[in-house]
């Protein structure tokens, strides 16, 4: 008997006043004791959703399915009662969520996490569970956590909350596992670990294992079955290796050819330095440990930084979460304080008060990370754009205001009137371009590039590099890149700077420094983003 | 006019909450009817025609002597000589309720206060004045005196939050002991001890309540502006160059107001409860004039004539829940996660 058996799901969101969406339409996969199935696609196509309905964890009263079954085990649990899924979860199909943060209560120690499902689904006794959940923190890598069976979520680190979600998910030995893009919130030297851990443990239960994914090079690894979604549709479906050698359907061939290529255009020889940065540090006050003692706990987040731009160049600053670059960044930009040397084309802007700053805004323009939260949602786009020029430019009559807001969104490859719709009219790729476009109407030097490209899907993100790529030839600008992908930073830097805990482990030419790296932590870093693609010893191509 | 899908999508919740969305037309109604108290009940004729000419004597004051009378006084309408002596020469009208808030109906049959009758709907008070007439003016006043404080508190209320939420750090944390120490004060006793040396009037006694009010609303714009300070497009504008005043006013307040106006409703309430409260205990408005307060004073001396007690009651009663529901039906209209019922 197939394990799990999906036929013709369908799955419709109805809001007020507007016709039902289609996040699913008509989508079909089975899988077997031990196998894995990946879930493939874009943000939007409808995978997770396909996986959440099979524990039914929709909104119910808005979420509908006109059509479909999904059979566990030869049981019925589209539109089951919710006494019977209750049974189901957690016991039989246990689940990995994305971000170990939010999916893990703040409030609980990770005895009492990992506990419930055993208390509930068990009903062991609080000391046999506790026998139990020190058995699966050593399953999951992460022993040391018996001796913290009392700490919370926020006193561990992003991999040892992954290890804790996955330890809850195994806890009452679950035949199915769903695990819903299980390592995208993790820093690429904890994702391998990650994964090994959870192909192992597949082995060892005889899980069926259904991994969501939008990463083909993850999935390549862990997946012997692979079915490609595209709005709400199941486009291609077969063995990883023929859907990945031989992929018949031209978004599939989209999809692997959007990985990041290309490289920057060479510097010109007589290109002025635009920016020199100087033995920065960054420190932040910490809380006082007590009323007494003097001492109290200061983080310094960036330490003894020093660099340079010159004009036309892309440097790029690559590490993991807390490293310290993007505080590194707004140090640049004197949006938080710092101590050091911050030279910007002659002028030394460090110690200058918020005013006396202004003048260079202009120049130097930032372009955040999640598009969605980088524009004010009740503002159109046309004030978006328009509101560096009313300030800088106030000579401006409205008429050349929207005429250059015109000229800079059709730079950016928007059309001329989306300058009277409103940001959440836009999809997330869109959504940079009017970021990028508010930066570039003011004619900045330097742009600083932080994670610009980590909250859009690997095809749009193909996009937004080539457009940087071409603004950087066409306007000499200097790029500040920060990024923990590896991959995106290659296609874009002339020099790449890896940092650490706040200081600068290794710096070099991009391309020596990424296939001869020196320093041990360079090395283990290029090992994980680079070797986890299609590489020799994938058993699964 | 066209509304961004957001607001919409508001006013759709909000006409989705049948019973704020009729309270607030019932709210509405009443509200404008009273505006126009002074033609709803007033002891001056509305219209007055006499010896073909007309009057309204509601704008202007005629001596007695003008109809004919003895007096140089301005005229009592009331009076049954000078209805004679103008209905001999014309006619008038009086408002559907002839009485003012001081007007005493000596016709009574019943020693004051009297219960409902013909003449007096809701009976009369304890000096023979008409308790439907005290009502509406009464009403009018509470409500401008509630719309009033919460306006301007409101105003400060926004203001101080701003600054603490967007600055932070010192200047948080010396306005926050100082609003701590600020509402440790009793206002109550505060407002009892100066009226004992000085009369209140209306705009004394707004003053002194606005002066506690507005902290109401500061604890809600601060955490607002300190969850806003640090979102990307706040960041995004500072990168700009964009001036404080206009990154607070641009992008920052359009997220508190959600709260603020969500706030609104109660604070009204708050303080027409405020001004009630004072009058009740009689260090409200001035003597003889006319408040629910004063209102429900009355019914408390007269027990055995319940019509003083229980139009009190009920018409405070009704305008507080009233305002609730509109209340509640914008927090509904605000609610992202609410879900619309299809």
């Amino acid at each position: 008997m197939t394990l799990l058996q999906v036929n013709q799901l369908s799955v419709h969101f109805h809001s007020p006043n507007q016709a039902p969406v289609e996040a699913v339409d008509h989508v079909s996969f089975s899988l077997n004791h031990g196998e894995t199935l990946a879930l493939v696609g874009e943000s939007g196509s409808g995978k997770s959703v396909s996986a959440l309905s099979i524990l039914g964890l929709l909104p119910y009263p808005m979420a509908s399915h006109p059509s479909g079954s999904i059979l566990f085990e030869g049981q019925e649990l589209l539109n089951a009662p919710e006494a019977t899924l209750r049974k189901v979860r957690g016991h039989d199909i246990g689940m990995i969520f994305q971000e170990p943060m939010t999916a893990l209560n703040p409030l609980h120690t990770l005895e009492k996490q990992i506990a419930e499902p055993l208390l509930i689904h068990k009903g062991m006794t609080k000391a046999q569970a506790k026998g139990r959940v020190i058995e699966l923190l050593h399953l999951v890598g992460f022993g040391d956590g018996a001796k913290r069976l009392d700490a919370y979520p926020h006193q561990l680190s992003g991999g040892q909350r992954q290890r804790i979600m996955i330890a809850m998910a195994l806890a009452c030995e679950p035949k199915l596992l769903i695990a819903d893009e299980p390592t995208t919130a993790l820093d690429v030297t904890i994702q391998t670990g990650i994964l090994e851990l959870i192909s192992g443990l597949q082995k060892q239960f005889q899980m069926g294992l259904l991994l969501i994914s939008h990463d083909l090079g993850m999935v390549a690894k862990m997946a012997k079955t692979i079915a490609v979604m595209r709005e709400g549709k199941v486009v291609e479906k077969g063995s990883t290796a023929t859907v990945l050698r031989k992929p018949k359907h031209p978004y599939t061939k989209h999809l692997i050819e959007s990985e990041p290529k290309g490289h920057p255009e060479p510097i010109s020889k007589s290109a002025s330095p635009i920016m020199t940065i100087n033995d920065l540090y960054v420190t932040f006050k910490g809380q006082k440990k007590s009323w007494i003692s003097r001492g109290s706990s200061d983080v310094r987040a960036v330490e003894g930084v020093s660099f340079s731009l010159v004009e036309g160049e892309t440097v790029g600053i690559v590490g993991e979460s807390g490293s310290g670059k993007s505080t590194l960044a707004y140090a640049v930009l004197r949006l938080v304080d710092s101590k050091g040397q911050i030279n910007f084309s002659g002028t030394e802007l460090e110690g200058l008060p918020r005013w006396a700053v202004r003048p260079f805004r202009p120049q130097m323009q930032i372009i955040f990370q999640d598009p969605f939260s980088s524009l004010n949602p009740r503002l159109s786009v046309g004030q978006i754009v328009a509101e560096g020029l009313e300030i800088h430019q106030k000579h401006l009559s409205k008429g050349d205001i929207d005429k250059q807001v015109r000229h800079i969104l059709q730079e950016v490859g928007l059309p001329a009137d989306s300058r009277n719709r409103y940001p959440h009219e836009f999809s997330g790729g869109q959504r940079q371009r009017i970021a990028i476009a508010r930066a570039l109407i003011l004619k900045p030097k330097l742009l600083i590039l932080d994670e610009p490209t980590s909250a859009l899907d690997r095809s749009i993100q193909a996009e937004i590099i080539d457009l940087l790529r071409d603004l950087q030839k066409r306007y000499k600008l200097a790029y500040l890149f920060i990024s923990h992908d590896l991959k995106v930073v290659r296609t874009m830097s002339h020099r790449i700077i890896v940092m650490k805990e706040g200081r600068i482990v290794e710096e070099g030419v991009a391309e020596k420094l990424i296939t001869q790296p020196k320093n041990s932590y360079t090395k283990t870093l290029m090992h994980a983003s680079f070797d986890i693609l299609f590489n020799k010893t994938n058993p699964n191509i | 006019m066209t509304f961004s899908p957001l607001t919409q999508r508001r006013i759709t919740q909000f006409k989705a909450n049948r019973r704020g969305y009729w309270s607030l037309w019932i709210f509405g109604v009443l509200f404008f009817v009273i505006l126009f108290a002074e033609f709803l009940a007033n002891d001056k004729p509305l219209l007055v025609s006499y010896e073909g000419k007309w009057y309204a004597p509601i704008f202007q004051t005629y001596p007695e002597t003008h109809w004919g009378g003895k007096f140089q006084t301005a005229t009592n309408y009331r009076d049954a000589y000078v209805k004679k002596l103008i209905e001999a020469k014309g006619w008038m009208i009086f408002p559907p309720i002839p009485f003012y808030i001081s007007t005493v109906n000596f016709n009574l049959t019943e020693p004051a206060p009297s219960p409902p009758s013909r003449d007096n709907w809701l009976g009369t008070d304890d000096q023979g004045r008409d308790v439907l007439a005290r009502l509406i003016y009464g009403l009018r006043i509470s409500i401008f005196f509630g719309l009033i404080l919460t306006f301007f508190s409101t105003i400060i209320g926004v203001v101080a939050g701003a600054i603490q939420g967007y600055f932070g750090g010192r200047v948080d944390l010396i306005f926050q002991r100082v609003i701590e120490i600020w509402s440790g004060l009793p206002i109550l006793y505060l407002l009892i001890i100066l009226s004992s040396i000085i009369e209140p009037n209306f705009w004394l006694l707004l003053g002194i309540m606005l002066l506690f009010s507005w902290m109401n609303l500061v604890a809600v714009v601060r955490a607002e502006f300190f969850r806003t300070r640090s979102l990307d497009y706040v960041r995004a504008a500072e990168a700009l160059g964009v001036p404080t005043w206009r990154i607070m006013l641009r992008h920052m307040l359009p997220n508190a107001m959600v709260a603020t106006l969500t706030y609104m409703p109660f604070i009204l309430n708050g303080s027409i409860t405020m001004l009630t409260t004072l009058d009740f205990l009689g260090f409200g408005l001035p003597p003889g004039s006319a408040s629910l307060g004063e209102l429900l004073t009355q019914g408390k001396n007269h027990v055995q004539s319940p019509w003083l007690g229980l139009t009190g009651f009920f018409s405070l009663a009704i305008l507080l829940s009233l305002l609730i529901f509109i209340g509640e039906a914008v927090r509904d209209a605000f609610d992202p996660r609410k879900v619309l019922s299809r």
